[in-house]
């Protein structure tokens, strides 16, 4: 270990209160916002903290009371929950099977290489012939739409994760199992799948957390309370005439709370995941 | 087992798939093409081939030239400025100070934040009247009156780079930290040893260390700043004057606000074209920083 000067020793510190204060304050301001009284929010000067804290704000937008600004963004928070949801599982489902399969004959990766070369399409390429195909099919403004456009994100992203998942458990656990007899839908059923259950769980988190944050399709494919999402929600908030900030500030508080706690309980996961893929190039 | 009935049968299980690719991906991006050599709208009829009218109106227009700036623009400048910021900010996390593992952890929350989020969160900032960034810049002194931060096309692009570097900063810096930890104990002490200044350690010990992973971050944020449109379309919608309408925001009033499918698709494909570019010219340095580093 290097030993530091004292100077140097007080520039790391301020460095690092530096960083922490541009990273946290405008998270802490977004959140004292939620809990101002409107009138703190347009004082001038601006007061910085909230002369009563007010929670009001989370029972309206969660309130379910018909035709409230709280109906409103609990069917959009309810179809964000079930899009995600439906694209999330479908996403596992398609991701299994092709997951297994290019880990165990990577005479085939490319396929698979070819999956996620599409995550460079920007998304603009495909959303005229899918707002086509959408409408032709009448499910524009349909949850199970968009969860199906969704998959276009989900599906890549977990095959990929499944496939290194898979890459960690030995093969020569599976070839035992066949050897006693088992038929190849048992030992994955019995043996692999139950090994691979933790990053099953992480796959199906970021999945869903990736639907959760999508705009740009839930804009184009939705247009009402039957389908519109969390994020379209918000973002017609900010750039309506809501005279509170404050509302549109708890709405944002409410969206970011999913990714948030899980970003900081499974940073482990995610930084591994991020290192792996930084390796692998 | 034979190798065929391997193969076939990994095929077979790779099939559902590839089939939802096709569906959701293949055939959109076939049928893109096709439209972008019709005149055909976004609803009703299905247009007449037109050839290469679109593509020859859009080139030359000054609407797709001034979008094709902004969006260069927006990626060079936020994605040098995230790369800075990411590596210094890494670099100095690995060094040992109080509080480094809390402050290791809260870096994830910007970028765990969802895009709508951070833009709105953004935008409530630099409001006009009532905004915090008009208040502190007030009260510390350093600006007489309220600005409209998102309102001045003078403004409106940095206002939007420096919301999106907030968000992704994190990113650059969390994939370093993990590349840094790599960097073997006794290589960098050997070159205290030798006498190497703290910038020649960077540069020559440690730098070699970090190419691969940095050239793997700078791909993935420069194909990301090409694509960008949510956090623009939530701060400014394009605006002020255009000033920060990119390419996909561009394709997103030809195709859906005007409902031009044509001449919409014939610009998503050279937006698309422009991103392969750069991903498989990036993609060759990434191989060629890994091949140096190893």
């Amino acid at each position: 270990m290097e030993r530091r000067s004292l100077l140097a020793s007080v520039l790391i510190h301020a460095a690092a209160l530096l960083l922490a204060a541009v990273i946290l304050a405008p998270i802490f301001w977004l959140f004292v916002m939620s809990i101002s009284p409107a009138a703190d929010l347009v004082a001038k000067p601006l007061r910085w903290w909230p002369s009563e804290v007010d929670f009001s704000r989370y029972a309206t937008l969660l309130s379910t009371i018909p035709n409230s600004a709280g109906a409103a963004f609990t069917a959009s928070l309810v179809n964000s929950i079930l899009v995600a949801s439906m694209a999330t599982i479908a996403a596992i489902a398609l991701a299994i099977p092709a997951g297994w399969a290019v880990s165990r004959t990577p005479s085939i990766g490319w396929s698979l290489s070819l999956v996620i070369a599409t995550y460079m399409l920007p998304p603009v390429a495909l959303a005229v012939p899918l707002y086509m195909g959408l409408a032709a099919l009448g499910l524009l403004n349909s949850v199970f739409g968009l969860a199906l456009v969704y998959l276009s994100i989900l599906a890549p992203f977990t095959t990929w994760l499944m496939k290194s998942g898979f890459d960690g458990i030995p093969r020569e656990i599976e070839q035992a199992a066949m050897m006693d007899g088992a038929s190849l839908f048992a030992t994955l059923r019995i043996v692999t799948l139950p090994l691979a259950l933790p990053i099953v769980a992480t796959s199906a988190l970021f999945a869903f957390l990736l639907g959760w944050d999508e705009f740009f399709y839930a804009l184009l494919f939705t247009s009402d309370q039957r389908a519109r999402t969390l994020t379209v929600a918000i973002a017609d908030l900010a750039g309506g005439r809501v005279s509170d900030y404050g509302l549109i500030a708890t709405a944002g508080v409410l969206a970011a709370l999913p990714p948030v706690a899980v970003g900081l309980l499974m940073q482990r996961a995610l930084i591994s995941g991020l290192t792996s893929g930084g390796v692998k190039g | 087992m034979s190798g065929t009935w391997m193969t076939t049968r990994a095929w077979l299980l790779m099939l559902p798939l590839l089939i939802i690719m096709l569906a959701v991906i293949g055939w959109p991006m076939i049928d893109t093409v096709r439209l972008s050599f019709t005149d055909a709208k976004l609803v009703g009829a299905a247009g007449n081939f037109v050839g290469f009218d679109n593509y020859l109106k859009m080139l030359g227009s000054s609407n797709f030239q001034r979008a094709l700036w902004a969006t260069t623009w927006f990626a060079v400048v936020s994605v040098t400025a995230e790369m800075v910021i990411g590596v210094l900010a890494a670099l100095l996390l690995n060094q040992q100070f109080y509080g480094r593992t809390v402050l290791r952890a809260l870096l994830i929350l910007p970028w765990a934040l969802p895009t709508v989020v951070n833009a709105t969160l953004w935008r409530l900032i630099y409001n006009p009247e009532y905004g915090a960034l008009n208040a502190v810049l007030t009260q510390i002194g350093l600006l007489d009156s309220y600005r409209s931060w998102l309102g001045e096309p003078g403004t409106a692009m940095t206002a939007l780079i420096i919301a999106d570097c907030w968000k992704n900063f994190p990113l650059v810096a969390l994939i370093t930290l993990a590349a840094l930890q790599a960097v073997p104990r006794d290589i960098t002490s050997a070159s205290l040893v030798d006498g190497a200044g703290s910038f020649a350690r960077f540069r020559f010990v440690i730098l070699p260390y970090l190419a691969g992973p940095l050239m793997v971050a700078l791909v993935l944020r420069t194909i990301e700043a090409f694509k960008v449109f949510d956090i623009i379309w939530v701060m400014t919608r394009g605006g002020p004057a255009n000033s920060t309408r990119t390419l996909s925001i561009l394709v997103y009033q030809e195709a859906f606000s005007f409902q031009r499918a044509g001449s919409g698709a014939s610009l998503a494909l050279v937006v698309t074209l422009i991103v392969t570019v750069l991903a498989i010219g990036y993609g060759m340095l990434v191989r060629r920083a890994a091949g140096s580093a190893a």
